[in-house]
């Protein structure tokens, strides 16, 4: 979202816009980041059940990835996992997920051999 | 034309209330501001006003629902004093900071403990940077008209902040004195109708109120509710300038007694200012060269205006009814004290007087003009009528 400067902004902390939260990146408030083990994973899909900020990304019943824009790296995805596929990785370890045309990185493209 | 009545500040209050008839006001009753809202309950009951009267069980309440009366669009006022206020004191915040145009007038009491239900400033001084505007009267007809004017500025799209009237307890409140009234409709042409920023019931455009805030716009909101009080300031001189045209009475941010010329002058306020006035009478008529500075605007403080008027000053003595508990002097001092910082020379001395309604005289207040000429001075505040 682009910020603006308090000139610009409705006064009061008022939002004028319905439906706006999507301009709101939580990811900001991320420490750890989520990465699944797509080798372990069932996709049971619990996490995606589960994440307050609806940023599990999931084709054709599978987890596919993270949208890291929204994800704000509650864990609550790692520790609801019921096969402990999900690992919380610190942010200051460089994440090197290109993101994909739909601005969402999925962190370990499905293994060809067990996908 | 005009209706002359005798009415206690109470009843001034209650005028203003009728004359404005708000939308909504939520109240608690609390002394010595029970008599307002008990005089306004009444012109409820017998259909005088339209005003929605919500009757709550706490001043936190009571300001809860002005709150949300006025983010859905109303216009709204209540009334309180000390505890009551002191109760009120989250939502006195949220109030300013959600920029809602609430009117309080605020009958100034002391704060417990020791229980005490008389006059000083205790409660208003406490509350001097939450956000709210405040402008302080020295009898019953700046009540009244202070009252008018403050509906006016706290809706002005520039500022869109909450104002409290401050009044002295039982000083004022409960003395009768000449008030001149407008007309009805007069006040009602003056503030015009109320249009709220985006209220909660335009059903047909959305808005959120009060989400959470964090690290990345919080700053900006704050920033923003500062230049709302800086605004203030031109838009309190605008709409004095619109009522003397209305009333023939004339306001500023403060009222300038013989101090103009005067080597020793005194900064006060509320209704001690016009015991000052007496003594600076008195002492003018001796020939000595006194003046009196009545502050009437205390938030947004009037600082450049303030360094000007003080600037030839010998000696200063600032008045406070409240005493800061803090080892460096009152609230009002410590703030002209800032604002002289570096432009000028003159002696500053503090002086806490009346408070938990100690009475206060002229003969007290000429010990003050005393004292400056006699080069009296002191880091500390002197203390002035207590018993030692
Ligand atoms: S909860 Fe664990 S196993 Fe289930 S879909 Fe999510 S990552 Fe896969
Ligand atoms: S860490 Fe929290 S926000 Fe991020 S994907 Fe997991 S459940 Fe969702």
């Amino acid at each position: 979202m682009p910020e603006k400067g308090w000139k610009e902004l409705p006064i009061g902390g008022k939002i004028l816009d319905a439906g706006n939260s999507i301009e709101y990146e939580t990811g900001s408030w991320r420490t750890f980041r989520p990465v699944v083990d797509k080798k372990k994973c069932i996709n049971c899909l619990r996490c995606w059940l589960l994440c307050p900020d609806s940023s599990i990304f999931v084709e054709d019943e599978k987890v596919m990835g993270y949208d890291y824009a929204y994800c704000k790296g509650c864990g609550i995805c790692a520790e609801m996992c019921p096969v402990d596929a999900i690992e919380m990785v610190l942010e200051t370890e460089k994440d090197t997920v290109e993101a994909d045309e739909r601005g969402i990185k999925v962190v370990q493209e499905e293994d060809p051999e067990t996908g | 034309m005009s209706t002359i009545l005798p009415l206690t500040g109470n009843e001034s209050g209650a005028e203003v209330m009728r004359q404005i008839a708000p939308d909504v006001v939520a109240a608690y009753p609390i002394t010595p501001q029970t008599e307002l809202m008990h005089r306004f309950a009444d012109y409820v009951a017998d259909g005088k006003v339209p005003t929605e009267l919500i009757l709550v069980e706490s001043e936190h309440s009571a300001m809860s629902a002005c709150v949300g009366a006025s983010a859905a669009g109303a216009r709204v006022m209540t009334a309180t004093s000390s505890q009551g206020m002191a109760l009120m004191w989250e939502i006195l915040y949220i109030a300013a900071a959600l920029r809602l145009p609430i009117v309080m007038p605020l009958v100034n009491r002391s704060l417990s403990a020791p229980i005490n239900i008389h006059c000083d400033h205790s409660d208003s001084m406490g509350a001097r940077d939450t956000g709210w505007l405040q402008l302080y009267c020295e009898n019953c007809q700046e009540i009244y008209d202070t009252g008018i004017q403050a509906m006016k500025i706290a809706e002005n799209k520039d500022v869109l902040l909450p104002v409290m009237v401050c009044y002295d307890g039982f000083i004022l409140s409960h003395t009768v004195e000449r008030v001149e009234l407008l007309e009805d409709h007069e006040v009602k042409g003056f503030i015009g109708e109320h249009i709220a920023d985006h209220p909660l019931l335009d059903v047909d455009n959305p808005v959120t109120y009060g989400p959470l805030d964090l690290q990345d716009f919080y700053f900006e909101h704050k920033r923003q509710e500062a230049e709302a009080m800086r605004n203030a300031k031109p838009v309190v001189l605008q709409v004095a300038e619109e009522y003397e045209v209305l009333s023939g009475r004339k306001y500023g941010l403060f009222e300038e007694y013989f101090s103009k010329d005067a080597e020793y002058i005194m900064v006060c306020l509320g209704s001690a200012a016009g015991t000052a006035k007496a003594a600076v009478d008195e002492l003018r008529a001796a020939g000595e060269n006194v003046g009196l500075l009545k502050l009437r605007v205390f938030r947004p403080f009037p600082a450049e205006e303030l360094v000007a008027a003080l600037a030839d000053a010998k000696r200063i003595a600032v008045m406070d009814r409240a005493d800061g508990v803090n080892s460096i002097g009152g609230p009002v001092f410590s703030e002209i004290r800032a604002a002289l910082y570096g432009r000028s020379s003159a002696k500053i001395s503090n002086y806490i007087y009346g408070l938990g309604g100690r009475d206060i005289d002229i003969e007290m207040m000429k010990s003050v003009f005393q004292d400056m000429k006699d080069g009296k001075y002191a880091e500390e505040a002197f203390y002035l009528g207590v018993r030692e």
